[in-house]
Parts: C-alpha cells; structure tokens; sequence
C-alpha cells in the first residue's frame, strides 16, 4: 500500500475539473495507491495570489505544507498549477531566508510550523514513477489498442522544474498511454502553453495558443487528447467551440484527464470516471477503441 | 497591507532586492526569452525589452505596461535563459509592485482579474469558479459575461459549474484567517 | 646559539596599512621575546626594502627573520633570496600573511590590527624553534614526453627536438594532427589547415629526435621532476608499420564499413583504415572493435581476412607489403623523461542535449566540426556542401553560443567560435554564391589580428547578422513558406521583434569543452583541474604553461580553449619552459619533507598507504618505512597518521606548530 496527502486542489475538488477527482480516486485503488485528502486543505497559493501578495501566497501555501508534515507523506496533487506553486514555495523558503522569517511568523500565529520537509508530487509522477509502467498494464482490462492519443502536458507539471520529467520534451504521459495499449502520436506543441488562467481576461490570446495546440494534435493523427491539469482541460475542451466560431475551423477532438483514460482501460464504468462531464463527448471514440 | 515601496530610484538595484529579482544584473541581453514568449508579440515590452527599460531606470513605462500581465507563467524563458534567471518569477515581482504603485495598466483586464482571485483565496480560502467569474465580470465589464454566457451553460449542462462554494470547518478557517492577517500585518517584501 | 630575530611589517601601500595599524603591529612586535628589531616599510618586497633585511642581518647579527606582509606563495622565495644573498639559511626566515589572511579580509580596522599582531607574534614563536634546511639538487633527465599530437603537442615537439633532445609523442589516435587536421580554412587568413599544418606533421613523422607513438596510450607516470618513469601503452594495430607503404588497398578491400570519426559520422572508414590522405603516419592500422576477423578470434572462429588475402576468385591480390599481422599484441613501452607537457586538446560540446536545437532528429542541422568536413575537400562530399538528400542549400542560419555561456551547460565563453561562425559564412558564400546566410549572434568577439578586419569583410559579403540567440530550431512550420524548411526562431533584439526564419540548413557553433577523460589524465600526471574541468595552470596571469606539479607543463586547448595562434604560442612557452630545465640540467627539491625515525617505526605502513605521492616505501629486511624525499612534497599526511608519532616534517614541527598557535592565543 503506497499512501499520500492529497491535494486535490479548488478545481478538481469542487470546480469544473470533478471528472480529474473522481477518476483519480477511481484508478488508485487498483495499484494500491492511497489517497488520503488533507483536511481543510486551503487554497495552493496560486499564481494569481503570487502576483497580488507573494507573502500572502506563500502562508496560504504554508499552511497546506505544514498540515501536511504532520502526516509525514508525501503530498500529491492532480492540478499543475497547484504542483508547480507548491513546489516555488518549497523552493523559495530554502533559498529567501527573510521570506521564511516571516511566513514562519504568521504560520506561528496559526499555531503551526513548518519544517521544509514535504515532498510535492504530480499525480502522473507518482503513477508513472512510483507504481510503474508494467504494474499498470497488468490491471489493464479493455486494452485501448489503435486508439491514436495526443499526450498534452501544458507547461507546469514540467517547468521550470528540476522535476520528473524533460522540461522540453517529456516523455512519461507517452509511456503512460502506451502501457493502457494505446497510440502515442508525435506531438511537437505537447509542452506548450494552453494560455492558462488568460482565458479569462484576455481570450483572444489564450483562444489562438489554443487553436495551434489543437491543430498540432489533429494533424498528427490523434483522435484524443490526455492532459495532466484541470486548467488546460477547460480551456482545450470547453472553449474548443469559442476556437472553431472564431477561427473558423472544425475541432471535435475529446479532452480527456490521464486518469479517465486509465480508467477506461482499467474497465471502470464511465459514470465513476465522470466522462459524462466532458463538453467534447468522448463517447464515440472510446467505444470506437474498445470495440476494435 | 504595510509593504516597502520602490522610489525608482535606482531601478534595477530595487527589482533586484525582490525575490525574484536578482537575476535582472545578470541579463546579458541574448533574447532567448522574448523568442520562447509565446505571447512576446501582443506585450508592449518583451521580457529582455523589459530589463533592458529597468536598466535604465524607466519605471512609468515598465509599470505602466502591460508586459507583466501578459505573462503566462509557463517558464520557457526560465528554462532556456543562459543566465539562469528567473524571469517569470520578476514577471510576478513587477506584477505586485505594478499593483502597489497602482499603475495597473488598462489596456488588461489581466490584474482585475488576478485582483478577484486573490479576493477569494483571502476572504474563503477556496475558489467558487462561478462566484469568481461573476464578480470579476462586474469589476471589469459587465457586457462580456453576456458572451460568455454559452459557455458557461455548456459547463452548466455537463454539470461543472457548481454554485455552492466549499466553506473550510470553522476552527480551520479560523486558523487560517489567523495566518493570513498576520502575515498582512507583516512588511511584506513584495 | 640564542636567536636574534627581526621582524619587518610591510604597508604594502595601502593594502596593509589601509586596515592595519603597522606601526603599532611593528612597536607591539619589538617587545616580543627575543626580537632584536622591529621595523615598518612601505614595501618590503622592494630592492630597499629587501636592503633593509640584509643590512639588519649583518650589522645587527640576526639569526632569524619575520617578515609580516602578503601570502607565501607571492614573495615568500623573494624573501628567501634576500636571507641567503646575506647569509642566513632560507629555512630560518618565516612569514607572517597579513593581507590575505588579514587586511584582505576585513574592513573592520581595529580587528584586522588585532589580528596581525597575533600572527606576528605566531611567526614569532614559531621561528624560534626553526633549523636551518638543505635544499637538494636533483639532474634533470633530457628526455620529455608529450602527450597528445595536434598542434600544441607537435609545436612542443619540434622545438625540444630541433634543440636535439630526445622527444616521446603519445598520441591517442593512428595519426597526429588532432583536430587541425579536420579544419577546412583557418581564420582569418583563411589559408587551408591541412597546408599549413602537414609540413610541420611531416618533420615530426621524419625527426631524428622523435620517437613518434601512434596508436598509443599513457598507461602509467611515476618519479618526480626531472626523473619521470613513464609506461606507454603501443596499441596493436594489427599492421606491420615497418612493411605497410600507405597504399589503401587494404581499406578498398574491407568489407566493413563504420561511421568515420574524422568525419564526424558524416562518411565512413573501414574497420582497417588510414583515417586521412594526409596522415602521418601514413599507415593504415586495424580497429579490433570492428574487424569481423579480430571479433571472430574470440569466439574461435576464423572469418574475413580479405585485407590480407584478398578476393582470389576474382583475382585482386590482399596487402602486396604482406604487412597484415593479426597476431600482434599491445606493447608496453618504458621511457625515462625529465618533464612532462600535457597537450591532449579539447573535444566538441554534443548538441544533442539542447532538444530544442533540434540537432539528431532534424536533418541538416550540423555541428562546427560536421561543417567543416562538409566543406574540406577531403571530406565525404569532396568540399560541396550539400543537404542530406543532395541539394544545394540556398539558405544557411549559424547559431552562436551552442553549449557556451550558458549556465545550463557551460558558463564560460569558448573564445573561438564567433570567428569560426564568421569563416563559415566566408566559406558557403565562396561556393554558394547566392545562399542567404545568417548569423544569430550575442555578441561577435573578434579580438585578435585581423580578427575585426575580417568581420568588416563577411559584412561587405552580404551576410545577414542578427543580433539574437536562437531559442530554437523547428521543423513545424506556420506558413506556405516555411514548409519543408528549419525555421530559426530568435528575437532580433536590435529592432525587438520575434522572427521566425526559413532556412536550409543550421550550424550549430558549439563550444569547446575539456575531452571526457580529462580527469583521469589529471590523475596520471597528478594535476589539477579548474572548475569548468581544463587543466589548471600554476597561474593564470604570470604562469600559464606550468602547472602545480613540478616537471609537468600544459599547453594548448586542454588547458582553456583558444586559437591556433595561441595555441602554437603556448606551445612555444611550454617548450621554452622544459628547455630552460635542461639547459640548468638540475633542480631544486624543497627541503621541506618527512623524516622517519627508524628507531621508533613500528612497520605498521599506514603512512605508505597514505602517502599520495607514493613517497614512502618499505624495507623488508629492516621492517621500518623510510621516505623518499625527492618524491615527498611535505604535505603531512603520513606525521599527521603515524600512530607511533616516529615522522617529523620538517619545517613543521610538533614544537613549531604548538609554539605558533600559542602565539596566536596568547
């Protein structure tokens, strides 16, 4: 049994990524992965608050971290963003010694401390590293042959890193789909920018990042995409209408999360997965895949 | 919140005091960055244009610009700059000392939106995607939540927009009130 | 004899007495136990200031002298000098640091005086228990070996030979040259590398005084300097080297072909091959890893041997020399040498590591050396400088600064690689005369003679600079133009605008970065390495070919990358260096090294086991270690281990040490 503080994060947890949560939760139980939420776990941080308040940003993050150690695991989370700023605030306490002084005062007037001991994880690292290629094809039941997926890995779970994984070219999610028996097709945009949370305020720019990303895909041939983040989900899946009405183009490629992916072919039934819940219907491709 | 204010002074030595700011002496002005930016062309400043303009001690027009706000954090300049300088992170660094200065550019709707965010992460802990997006489309321009009303509804349909937001046990969010107000209370380096 | 020491504090300018209150460290010292003297001097190291020693000795009748001033390393032999020129043994003479260790340090004034005086009165304390020391002289041996046949090794070479000394040449490869040889022009006056650099290969494959080694290794360095042990590994090469007359038959006849390494996995070789037309020498050898022949001994089996019988069916006859012999075996050859020069050159940085360059999974896009061999007419397309499908490419972008400053692989700068970008631009323009060409530049470092000239000429050439370090290369393209085509992306920093630009081919400048076994060359000889991995000099500025290893000199691009002209300058000083050692035909060893004492050695040889230098050695018969102190460097090591305290280092007795540091507490 492999146990984890997990960290679902605002979007997986009560927003509109709920599919990534639930099919998560769904797939660890086979390899024995043991999620166990931190309670009253608070906002990552997030890169929005860092550009507002770093300080601020840093105590919010703080005190998810310190919750964490008390259980003495390592913390898990699903949602890049989370990932990458979790791990800045771990990094910039080690290297802003009066940063520290400071959100270790405020961290005090909640009663808590924090050691710098945490280690933080992405899902798919710990899926690909910790449970490993082999384990995974092994609970493998409707093996995903000839379906042609595009691994989409957005910018955060790899940079700006050091992590698990190239920063530029990373390889472990084309693995991951290769041992659930599918096709992994040559994705040059795969670690390139989904235009994150400026899908809100300025579409315009966010809409032609993804309009490239989703060209790239489907002239290589994918009849899916895999992502690792509930951001580039959104943005790739629902406004992929908003990118045909205004490039004039006619996308229908299904955004799927890794784990309903996992999910799929692990044989668990799609309304645990949440797929009912993606804008892009994944329906007739995935039964197009199964019943090869 | 208390925080140390730059004077502009001396530009480039108070951007590097900031965390994350240390790398702007070091630049050496190949343009790595600027040519990984994927949204270098819509930014008034590209990021080694940025440096360059702090180097020489224009402060309006850096914090007026809206450069920083086009950043999409997705650190391929981080990655790829020989220097090894953080860029994105002195992106966010002129991101907050902007907001201070309160030379929000206008021409985004970038820092009301990151603005409403933070609203949220201090005043719950949490986000409640709809509460968020309503209130940032008050601040900053009605009309458009009109447009984006399809894509709210197909959210809607598919069940992701759910209207209730999560609330954190009461001894928790005391807790954690506790160490945002003091961290408030604290100067905060920017 | 009681001791009459006198101290002297030096200003040193004001780098001392900027921060140090000399005069009051000079007043606190002349009430020191046994100072007969004490004085202040603005600079010690001077003729008066050195005067002012001397004189004090004579007239003064001083035994023993402390001079307080800057690190032994920068004047501790002037100091010694002035002591012995008025007859007091160098070895009763001590310095105190008191910039480095002091006023260096510091800007807090009356700390750095505290402390200054401390380490006077240290010296002090010290000195009293000083003995005079003999330094020794050891001959120096006339012999010298070189190591590593490109430009620097063969310069090195040929002066120490043509003052008719007997020199070794250890090269790795079957032919010397290194990577000159690859060159197509030279910068900037673009005479051709192989024409300027086979007359001088050629004198080192005829010299008298030349034992060339091909082919061949350094196993194996002992001794000290002036009396180096050197055991050379001769690499079979399957060719009787006597009988082969260079005639290639032998290669044409090979069935098995391999990427060739002079080409830079452009072409191929055969497993039995002369590597170049020009090679010297001009002899073909066998590489055992890829003759189907040398394999199949291993398994017993008896294949091939086309080389040496050739095809009878047909009736092409195999070596007419009769010069194949798969019997041979490595030799290890002996030498006895005086010094050493380490001239094993540098290698390519690998691009492959910079994924976004694209280098190894897009096509046409080349290294600096690939280039090269593209455009020597020696080369795999005999100079035309094609794409991999045999067109003409009618645009070519050169990228700067590949694997050089830059902290992700190396931060220094490799000096050479604007100006070779520059030729190349020179060289495609020559035969492609209407290639687009761009150079993607930081800044173009030109700094040599006839190097800002030659720029001035490629802009009168018509070649586009851009001033922008490329981000990437990319074979996805965004418009009609572009199809088919790499595209360079890059920010044109002077008019600060993104560009993507269409081009057929890229070349990457990479770095120079020290060769991959550097460290265990390092290891050999007992040298140092700097942080960025080239060997390390004894000094950067004052002196550049020697190293901290007396006997052991470095030249050429292993030491730091640079130019053929600096290359063949260095090669000139390391040479001058060695011949300095032979002509004086003698050297100094310090005196300062451990002493066994037999009577109290219990024969456990912890200290031989310890010692790095392979100093010590046991006596069999006597069952007690004794030390050689030509090899012994004073480091310690085996006074410090000794479990039976019988070791003293001289110069740095138990009592000298404790007398110092109570000098220092007291």
């Amino acid at each position: 049994m492999k146990y984890y503080t997990y960290f679902p994060g605002c979007s997986a947890s009560h927003g509109g990524a709920k599919a990534y949560d639930l099919s998560a939760r769904a797939v660890a139980k086979a390899p024995d992965v043991d999620l166990i939420e931190l309670d009253d776990w608070n906002c990552c941080g997030s890169t929005p608050y860092t550009a507002v308040d770093e300080l601020a940003s840093l105590c919010s993050s703080g005190r998810n971290l310190a919750l964490a150690e008390k259980r003495g695991f390592d913390m898990v989370t699903p949602c890049s963003a989370c990932y990458v700023i979790l791990n800045r605030t771990n990094s910039s306490l080690k290297e802003y010694p009066e940063l520290k002084a400071k959100v270790d005062e405020a961290l005090a007037a909640g009663g808590l401390e924090y050691r710098g001991t945490v280690k933080v994880r992405h899902l798919l690292d710990v899926f690909v590293n910790d449970v490993g290629y082999d384990e995974i094809t092994s609970k493998v039941q409707n093996s995903l042959t000839g379906l042609k997926v595009a691994p989409y890995y957005g910018c955060q779970i790899v940079r700006p890193g050091p992590g698990f994984d190239h920063p530029e070219f990373p390889q472990s999610l084309d693995r991951l789909v290769e041992s659930l028996g599918a096709e992994a097709i040559p994705f040059p945009l795969k670690a390139r920018c989904c235009g994150g949370s400026l899908i809100i305020s300025e579409e315009d720019i966010a809409l032609g990042l993804i309009n490239k990303l989703l060209d790239s895909a489907s002239s290589n041939g994918a009849e899916c995409i895999a992502t690792v983040c509930p951001l580039c989900q959104t943005n790739l899946d629902a406004y992929q209408s908003r990118v045909n009405k205004k490039f004039k183009t006619s996308f229908n490629l299904p955004v799927l999360f890794f784990t309903q992916l996992m999910g799929v072919a692990f044989g668990i039934e799609s309304q645990a997965l949440g797929l009912e819940k993606c804008i892009v219907s994944a329906e007739k491709v995935l039964a197009g895949c199964l019943n090869r | 919140m208390k925080t140390k204010v730059l004077n502009g002074k001396n530009l480039a030595q108070e951007i590097s005091a900031l965390p994350g700011g240390e790398g702007i002496n070091l630049c050496i002005q190949c343009g790595t960055c600027s040519a990984s930016c994927p949204n270098a062309n819509r930014m008034e400043h590209a990021p080694r244009e940025l440096i360059a303009l702090a180097r020489a001690g224009m402060y309006d027009e850096i914090l007026s610009s809206n450069s920083m706000w086009f950043c999409l954090s997705c650190y391929l300049c981080t990655v790829r700059c020989p220097r090894g300088i953080k860029i994105t992170d002195m992106m966010h660094a002129l991101d907050r000392v902007a907001t201070r200065r309160q030379l929000s550019n206008a021409r985004t709707q970038t820092p009301t939106m990151y603005k409403s965010f933070s609203d949220f992460v201090y005043s719950i802990g949490s986000i409640p995607e709809v509460g968020f997006m309503t209130w940032f489309y008050l601040l900053s321009n009605p009309l458009r939540a009109l447009k984006m009303m399809p894509v709210a509804l197909s959210l809607l349909k598919h069940g992701r927009l759910p209207v209730k937001a999560r609330r954190l046990k009461p001894e928790a969010e005391r807790q954690r009130r506790a160490i945002l107000d003091k961290a408030e209370e604290l100067e905060g380096i920017l | 004899m009681e001791p009459r020491i006198g101290v002297y504090i030096c200003h040193c300018g004001s780098n001392i007495a900027g921060t140090v209150a000399v005069e009051e460290v000079a007043q606190f010292a002349s009430g020191l136990d046994s100072v007969v003297v004490a004085r202040d001097y603005k600079y010690m190291c001077s003729d008066p200031g050195q005067n002012l020693i001397k004189d004090d000795i004579k007239e003064l009748g001083l035994n023993r002298v402390v001079v307080a001033s800057c690190s032994p390393r920068m004047h501790e032999p002037t100091f010694r000098r002035a002591c012995e020129d008025a007859g007091l043994n160098a070895y009763l003479f001590e310095m105190a640091n008191i910039r480095e260790h002091c006023s260096w340090v510091t800007e807090d004034k009356q700390a750095a005086t505290e402390k200054a005086k401390a380490l006077v009165s240290a010296a002090v304390r010290r000195i009293y228990y000083q003995e005079p020391l003999e330094t020794r002289e050891v001959p120096v041996n006339s012999n010298v070996l070189v190591l590593g046949g490109g430009i620097a090794g063969i310069q090195a070479a040929l002066e120490i030979a043509d003052s008719e000394h007997q020199v070794y040449l250890v090269e790795r490869d079957s032919s010397i040259g290194g990577h000159m040889a690859q060159f197509d022009k030279t910068f900037p006056t673009l005479d051709c590398s192989a024409c300027i650099l086979t007359p001088k290969m050629t004198t080192v494959g005829q010299h008298q005084y030349i034992q060339l080694m091909t082919y061949s290794e350094l196993e194996e360095v002992s001794g000290y300097v002036g009396n180096f042990q050197a055991k050379i590994r001769m690499k079979a090469k399957y060719v009787d080297q006597e009988k082969c007359t260079g005639c290639g038959r032998c290669q044409e006849l090979c069935p098995i072909s391999v990427p060739s390494e002079f080409d830079q996995g452009l072409g191929k070789r055969k497993a039995i091959y002369i590597p170049f037309p020009y090679a010297v020498p001009n002899k073909a050898v066998i590489d055992a890893e890829s003759c189907s022949h040398l394999k199949g001994l291993k398994e017993g089996k008896d294949v091939c041997r086309l080389c040496e019988k050739g095809i009878e069916k047909k009736g092409i006859a195999g070596c007419e020399a009769g010069a194949i012999d798969f019997s041979q075996e490595d030799k290890i050859v002996e030498v006895e040498i005086g010094s050493i020069i380490i001239a094993t050159g540098f290698q390519q940085f690998d691009p492959s590591v910079i994924y976004e360059y694209g280098y190894g999974h897009y096509d046409n896009v080349l290294t600096g050396l690939q280039f090269e061999r593209l455009s020597n007419a020696s080369g795999p397309t005999s100079g035309e400088i094609l794409l991999t499908d045999g067109r003409t490419p009618e645009s070519v972008a050169i990228i700067h600064c590949v694997g050089s400053r830059d902290q992700n692989y190396h931060e220094y700068c490799s000096r050479v690689c604007c100006m070779y970008s520059l030729k190349y631009s020179h060289l495609i323009r020559e035969k492609i005369p209407n290639a687009q060409i761009y150079q993607l530049y930081i800044d173009l470092r030109c700094f040599g003679k006839g190097y800002e000239e030659f720029y001035n000429r490629l802009q009168k050439e018509g070649v586009n600079f851009v001033r922008g370090r490329a981000a990437e290369v990319t074979g996805v393209a965004e418009t009609p133009e572009e199809k088919g085509k790499l595209v360079v992306l890059c920010e044109d920093t002077l008019i600060s605008r993104q560009r993507r630009i269409p081009v057929d081919m890229v070349i990457l400048s990479c770095g120079l970065e020290p060769r991959a076994d550097a460290g265990e060359v390092a290891r050999l000889v007992k040298i140092s390495q700097s942080a960025d991995g080239f060997f390390l000099e004894k000094h950067p500025k004052l002196d550049p070919v020697a190293t901290a290893t007396d006997g052991v000199f470095v030249t050429g691009c292993c030491q730091g990358p640079k130019d053929i002209p600096d290359t063949v300058a260095q090669a000139s000083a390391a040479a001058a260096r060695v011949l300095a050692m032979i002509s004086k035909g003698k050297v100094e060893v310090e005196a300062i090294t451990s002493v066994i004492d037999e009577k109290l050695c219990s024969g456990c040889k912890i200290c031989k086991d310890l010692c790095p230098y392979g100093a010590i050695s046991f006596d069999e018969e006597k069952k007690v270690c004794s030390v050689n102190e030509a090899l012994c460097k004073g480091c310690g090591t085996c006074v410090a281990a000794c479990p039976s305290g019988a070791i003293t280092g001289r110069h740095f007795t138990t009592q000298q040490l404790l007398a110092e540091v109570e000098g220092v507490l007291v």
